[in-house]
């Protein structure tokens, strides 16, 4: 079929069942927007801000579990994707991010809005093409698909300079990817994996570290399988809540720098980590001379790089975790759950001494009572994104999560203003769930123009602010390590966030009291319109407990504890 | 870090096209690894270049670079070289008035000779392993060389 540039990304994105592309046009895209306007094979959603396009990818591909499709243009719309292309990267979330370039006569000359895009984003995407021949992009755009979802996933970025996508060529979608150079081992290797066994049979405190790399293969339910069957106590990393339901006995909690001290007991205490897909981050593993000093380690995970990358692992299992899970579960009847019994007691123990709580003791709201309440009220018919900062932390520690990819949260980069257009795409991928974005005072100004597409579009976003007029995790950090100086950090001077939730033709509310704000919630879920709740919190509530950056997991700073 | 460095010849097979250079580099100094040398080559007969990398690191580094030299897309296949026949070429200018019969001695010690003769210059070729390119430099210093180029290490496994 000879047909123009533009026409084969449409037809590219269709064949591989695109429904939903985020986006913002300009001069280097226009022959492929003009496409856009003449297809019905999915729909656009113009956002208002190319970073937002590209959060918004990953929010509907966490969501979905399929490749999210962000469009830009060159030069400005490009740089502007940037943050959006690391953010995926860092949580190897499989986005295919195209952009447009300049013509190609025009490349390398400073031409307007040139930039040069692939340079930019090579170091922050798991691969990328700036296409220079029409009958490349059939090709160039399965392999971007396949890059992208298989192996370790990530975002990959094609560049396509304004000549390309006008001129005609032939295109051909039907013949199947075949890269030589790139071939992700998925089995895991089954003498490694008899071998981990037996160690786990041996060992007297094995603990499941569950990361995120579950959630991304959609092992979710067999991990749960082989925790039951086993009877080994698992921990979660921040990437992978909801991989076992909030109620699962076996479930510690979250581990790492703000994890609840039984996880990070249990992490120091054990004598065999069960890693799953989790790259033993820094924010994870504190100190890391320390960290689960007196255990062997199994590792599973896709990527090869990861393994051993910063702690050593005596049982190396390269493979999709799913897959090796599954293999795992075959032989797992050698691993006795009654051995463990007083390990589990000793766990429990740790978490009555120093349970993941907090004090109502202000007149003021606490922001983690909001995150409570949110969960008795929504729990598994909501699905919970966040921006970036203590609201982040608490939500992860207090939400209820019930499953896979209810969890929408950016991990690795940290990036404040993921939170909003993120949730927007949740809620494209997913209408039937409720769309909340717990967010800050301060994060939510960073994409808060996107109340326009979430009105436009008619994605109602429930956007809540803990909001303590502060950029308060790095307040945190200034009152405990800095002497109180609380340098550029106060958000006194506010907007009146209900009004520009109604100025964009949303809903707001100013909440102070608990009954307010159940009313605020019910109302948000019953209108169906895009809303903020402003939920005005206690400033000074810390985030606890906390192991300081560079500490060992078991020298935590703890809440204070409190006579009832 | 407290682990002991150590020099590593790495050989990377690649496909031949648009940036795979850079992604290679890119690598290396995003992560901060080492590059003491490096030399670039198409494979005859085929669509591959071969890449030379002398860096050096502790064993997890280097373990490090390896993995991450395999997840770039366009790399088919990395070499961490154990057992190697290793050479460098090293050209160097002198004055015509030096001590030529000399230079030429010491050049054959390091498997050379003189290439070239000019008006003012001559311009001497010798290869030989690194470390020998290092002494023939140092042997060489006192006929006063003008201009000295290494080519960088590029490497066999036995
Ligand atoms: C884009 C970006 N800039 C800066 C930071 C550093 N940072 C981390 S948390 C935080 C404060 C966030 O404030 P807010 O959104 O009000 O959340 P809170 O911690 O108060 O709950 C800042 C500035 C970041 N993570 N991302
Ligand atoms: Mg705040």
């Amino acid at each position: 079929m000879q047909i123009s540039g533009a026409q084969m990304v449409i037809e590219a994105l269709i064949a591989e069942g695109v429904d939903t592309v985020f986006g913002y046009p300009g001069g280097a895209i226009m022959n492929v927007y003009d496409e856009i306007y003449k297809q019905d094979g999915f729909q656009h959603i113009l956002t208002r801000h190319e970073q937002a396009a590209v959060h918004a990818a990953e929010g509907y591909s966490k969501a979905s579990g399929k490749v999210g499709v962000a469009m830009i243009t060159s030069g400005p719309g490009f740089t502007n994707a940037v943050t959006g292309l690391a953010d995926a990267y860092m949580d190897s979330i499989p986005l295919v991010v195209i952009s447009g370039q300049v013509p190609m006569s025009l490349i390398g000359t400073d031409a307007f809005q040139e930039i040069d895009a692939v340079g930019i984003s090579r170091p922050c995407t798991k691969h990328n093409y700036l296409v220079t021949d029409a009958a490349d992009l059939a090709r160039v755009l399965k392999e971007a698909f396949y890059i992208a979802a298989s192996g370790r996933p990530g975002p990959v970025h094609v560049d396509i300079p304004k000549d390309v996508t006008a001129q005609i060529a032939e295109f051909d979608y039907s013949k199947p990817v075949e890269i030589e150079t790139y071939k992700p081992n998925v089995v895991g290797n089954p003498r490694q994996i008899k071998k981990a066994i037996e160690a786990i049979a041996n060992s007297k405190r094995p603990l499941f570290y569950l990361g995120g790399g579950i959630i991304n293969s959609n092992a979710a339910y067999e991990v749960r399988e082989l925790v039951k069957k086993t009877g080994i106590p698992a921990v979660e990393t921040f990437m992978a809540r909801g991989t076992l339901a909030h109620d699962d006995e076996l479930l510690i909690s979250m581990l790492g720098m703000h994890g609840s001290y039984a996880a990070n007991m249990a992490m120091s205490e054990t004598d065999m980590v069960i890693a799953l897909g989790a790259r033993f981050d820094d924010r994870v593993t504190g100190k890391l001379s320390e960290f689960a000093k007196n255990a062997g380690v199994i590792h599973v995970d896709i990527d090869p790089a990861s393994i051993s990358k910063l702690v050593n692992a005596d049982f190396p299992i390269v493979g999709d975790v799913k897959n090796v899970v599954a293999q795992m579960l075959e032989k797992c009847g050698e691993i006795n759950p009654d051995n463990y019994e007083s390990w589990r007691e000793t766990i429990n123990n740790f978490d009555e001494l120093h349970p993941l709580t907090f004090h109502e003791d202000t007149d003021r709201i606490k922001p983690q009572w909001v995150v409570k309440r949110v969960g008795e009220l929504l729990g598994d018919s909501a699905n919970i994104s966040t921006d970036v900062g203590q609201h982040q932390m608490w939500a992860a520690q207090f939400y209820p999560f019930s499953r896979p990819r209810q969890w929408i949260s950016s991990g690795g980069l940290g990036t404040m203003g993921f939170g909003f257009p993120a949730a927007i795409g949740v809620k494209a991928a997913a209408p039937e769930k409720i769309s909340i974005n717990i967010t800050g005072d301060g994060s939510i100004l960073m994409n808060i123009q996107e109340l326009m597409t979430a009105v436009e579009k008619k994605l109602p976003v429930i956007n809540i602010i803990l909001n303590n007029n502060y950029l308060g995790m790095v307040r945190q950090w200034q009152t405990l390590f800095y002497d109180k100086r609380h340098s550029e950090t106060d958000l006194s001077v506010q907007p009146d966030f209900v009004k520009v939730s109604e100025a964009f033709g949303g809903i707001g509310y100013r909440v102070t009291t608990k009954e307010e704000f159940d009313i605020a919630l019910k109302e948000s879920v019953a209108k169906n319109v895009v809303s903020i709740i402003d939920v005005v919190v206690e400033r000074l509530e810390n985030v606890m407990p906390m192991v300081p950056a560079g500490g060992s997991l078991f020298n935590m700073m703890l809440l204070e504890k409190k006579e009832k | 870090m407290t682990e002991n460095s150590e020099r590593r010849v790495v050989s990377v097979i690649v496909v031949n096209e648009a940036s795979v250079l850079s992604r290679i580099t890119d690598l290396f100094s995003g992560r901060g690894y080492n590059i003491t040398s490096l030399t670039v080559a198409p494979i005859p007969d085929s669509k591959y270049s071969r890449l030379t990398i002398v860096t050096s690191g502790s064993v997890r580094v280097i373990e490090q670079i390896t993995k991450q030299l395999h997840k770039l897309i366009p790399v088919l296949k990395v070499y961490e070289h154990a057992d190697l026949v290793e050479k460098e070429m090293a050209l160097v200018k002198f004055p015509i008035t030096e001590n030529i019969s000399d230079i030429n001695a010491i050049c054959e010690a390091y498997n050379g000779k003189i290439v070239n003769v000019g008006n003012d210059v001559i311009i001497t070729m010798v290869a030989d392993e690194p470390k020998r390119i290092d002494h023939y430099l140092e042997a060489i210093k006192r006929y006063n060389p003008k201009e000295i180029v290494r080519s960088g290490a590029v490497a066999l496994e036995r």
